[in-house]
């Protein structure tokens, strides 16, 4: 079985990844805006400096138009990339690395620790979280891209925890890790050599998971105006538009930009893990799965038991 | 029924954990933010209320941490949130009261849409792998991965602005009054249909997804291989055999992203100027109104709770194993 394959060279998925088309479109999308976001902002001008045409259609001056009081779009694009790509990849890595931990520790724990722990991680997998973080981050007045970042990863890491609680459970039972033991392994080696590195590409198909949440959970935060509303990133460019109804006076070059770049970001972390996914567990791919349905109609099942490998008719 | 009764004592606690972080908030943030909103009011409130304030923000330090804890837990099971600012001097509760007949109406109809459509196409997009369908899912992910407010806008530009269909904002028009007439209900529809497609055209991939993935799964089980060799007609295996066992994995998922999809439906209602609770959340950050925030934050912990225990008792009624006397 491949899944077998994948989790015993942990190194064989990565080069398997970057051969899925899934993983390349992504991984492109991705690397367009870490560019955009780190050498962009010096090819654009001051995105707070104001000029004499407001609600400019776009045009060879303007490629985007300007806002309401004659701002370039364009540089407030090109300047807030960071601060999405920032709050992201910050707000993730922290929330994973919590969620690694919790997960872990629950399942090698066992019993009353686990119990606690896993109630903990279910208490915050259902309180709502954009509410919670709103009022975290009303109180902190004006906050900081990073403080914003821990505040999100605060409310992003129980739904990896509960993964990787489950997958740790799961491998622990396996043969391999059952005859580490027998051998005398110390439960640290076990964990670090035996279960981790086999869990690695399920850990970095939540990361990407978690990045979106956290850049869409930030976008959320900045249009409605919660931390500080003069740092440009695409959440603020939407709050200054719904402010200044650019909606009525039809400046649609104002606030299509912004959420185009977070849906087209969003959509290559998205295809990152499904790509990803699809590798940890191959019964997801499409491409493998050729047996369509046509067939079933004409065809009797018989052909099909003799080929399914594990199927003894009429046991 | 063991099963739904330690459902009931999960949420009680996750219920009392809201309750006390949301007690411990304002007492951890840096600097006193409180004190310079009480400060505004302070003249101008009734002793009962000025009492109900202190407790719930601790600004009165003369009494013990855990003795403000239990008088804010008295405080709370009365049903009393303290004094909105923004609508000054309207009780929390009273506010919240009025947004959210809007906000259960709003999300409760497009969630419960979103999930039917979401799972028919979910089962369509399993049966039908390897063909054209599979071209959904780079389509449904990009919808996804769409903040659900700017989803909002375009749909407003379009079909409010350009087209003129439908109304621009808020939830029924000024020349009605809210009341059981078809007048004002007419009016409450015509506002309601372009958030609504909103929120579940951009909660719709979840399902899509989440359906497509666990059906693949139980495509694949020796019982659907037996129940096409009995020569059992397509459909009658495909929604008996498959579906039915598909379903209840993504009805566990349904009900816990309830609380980012009522997250993006608040957004949804700002863009909108909906007057539901999502846009109360609004301007109660423009105002620092902090005891209206933490009202609706206790509120949509407390609904999202409420609407995890019916999707519980879906659950149960659909998957016998859950009846078993454990």
């Amino acid at each position: 079985m491949s899944t077998v394959d994948v989790y015993l060279r942990p190194r064989g998925w990565l080069r398997t990844a970057v051969r899925s088309p899934k993983v390349l479109t992504g991984l492109g999308l991705l690397i367009f805006f870490v560019l955009l976001g780190v050498i962009g902002p010096m090819f654009v001008g001051n995105p707070s400096a104001t000029g004499p045409d407001a609600y400019a259609h776009p045009s060879l001056q303007y490629p985007l138009g300007t806002t309401d009081t004659g701002q370039n779009v364009l540089a407030q694009l090109v300047d807030g990339t960071s601060v999405s790509l920032i709050v992201g990849f910050v707000a993730a890595a922290i929330a994973t690395v919590i969620a690694v931990a919790i997960g872990l520790s629950s399942a090698f724990l066992g019993g009353v620790p686990d119990e606690i722990l896993s109630t903990i991680t279910n208490v915050f997998l259902v309180i709502p979280a954009l509410p919670l973080v709103i009022v975290l981050a009303g109180y902190l007045h004006g906050a900081s891209t990073l403080v914003i970042s821990v505040v999100i990863a605060v409310t992003a890491w129980p739904w990896t925890a509960r993964i990787m609680r489950a997958q740790t459970l799961s491998l622990r039972r396996r043969d391999y890790v059952q005859s580490a033991r027998v051998a005398g392994e110390s439960t640290t080696r076990i964990i670090w050599f035996e279960i981790v590195p086999n869990e690695i590409p399920l850990i970095f198909a939540q990361f990407l998971i978690t990045v979106l949440y956290a850049i869409l959970i930030q976008a959320g935060l900045a249009f409605l105006g919660v931390g500080s509303v003069t740092t440009w990133s695409w959440g603020t460019m939407l709050y200054w538009a719904q402010n200044a109804e650019a909606l009525s006076f039809g400046a649609w070059w104002w606030f299509v930009p912004p959420g185009l770049c977070l849906a087209l970001l969003g959509t290559g972390l998205a295809l990152m893990n499904f790509g990803v996914d699809e590798i940890a567990n191959p019964r997801l791919s499409s491409a493998r799965a050729k047996r369509p349905s046509r067939r079933m109609k004409t065809k009797p099942a018989s052909d099909r038991a003799l080929t399914a490998p594990d199927v003894v008719v009429g046991a | 029924m063991a099963f739904l009764a330690r459902r009931l004592g999960f949420y009680l606690i996750t219920a009392w954990v809201a309750i006390t972080v949301n007690f411990f908030i304002p007492r951890l943030m840096p600097g006193n933010p409180v004190d310079l909103v009480f400060d505004r009011v302070r003249h101008a409130i009734s002793p009962a209320a000025l009492h109900a304030f202190t407790i719930a923000f601790g600004i009165d330090n003369k009494q013990s941490l855990i003795s403000q804890y239990f008088g804010y837990l008295d405080q709370i099971l009365h049903g009393n949130l303290g004094i909105s600012i923004t609508f000054f001097p309207t009780p929390v509760s009273s506010v919240i009261r009025g947004g959210l007949p809007w906000t259960l109406f709003l999300v409760g109809v497009s969630t419960v849409l979103s999930f039917l459509f979401g799972t028919l196409l979910g089962m369509v997009a399993a049966v039908r792998r390897g063909t054209w369908v599979d071209a959904l899912l780079p389509v449904t992910s990009f919808l996804s991965a769409m903040p659900y407010f700017w989803m909002g806008l375009l749909v407003l530009t379009v079909f409010a602005v350009n087209l003129g269909w439908f109304p621009l904002s808020g939830g029924y028009s000024p020349t009605v009054t809210p009341s059981f007439t078809w007048g004002f209900i007419s009016s409450a529809l015509d506002h309601a249909i372009l958030p609504a497609a909103t929120i579940v055209v951009s909660s719709i991939a979840g399902w899509l997804l989440g359906m497509r993935n666990v059906m693949m799964g139980t495509l694949g089980e020796d019982y659907v291989l037996l129940a096409e060799a009995k020569g059992l007609p397509q459909r009658r295996v495909t929604f008996t055999y498959a579906a039915r066992n598909a379903i209840l994995p993504n009805m566990a998922a349904f009900a816990l992203s309830l609380g980012f999809i009522v997250s993006g439906a608040l957004l949804t209602e700002v863009v909108f100027s909906y007057p539901g609770i999502g846009y109360l959340l609004f301007e109660a950050v423009e105002n620092e109104d902090y005891p209206l925030m933490q009202g609706i934050f206790l509120m949509i912990t407390l609904l999202v709770l409420l609407a995890n225990l019916l999707a519980d008792v879906m659950y149960a009624a659909l998957d016998p194993r859950t009846r078993e006397v454990a």
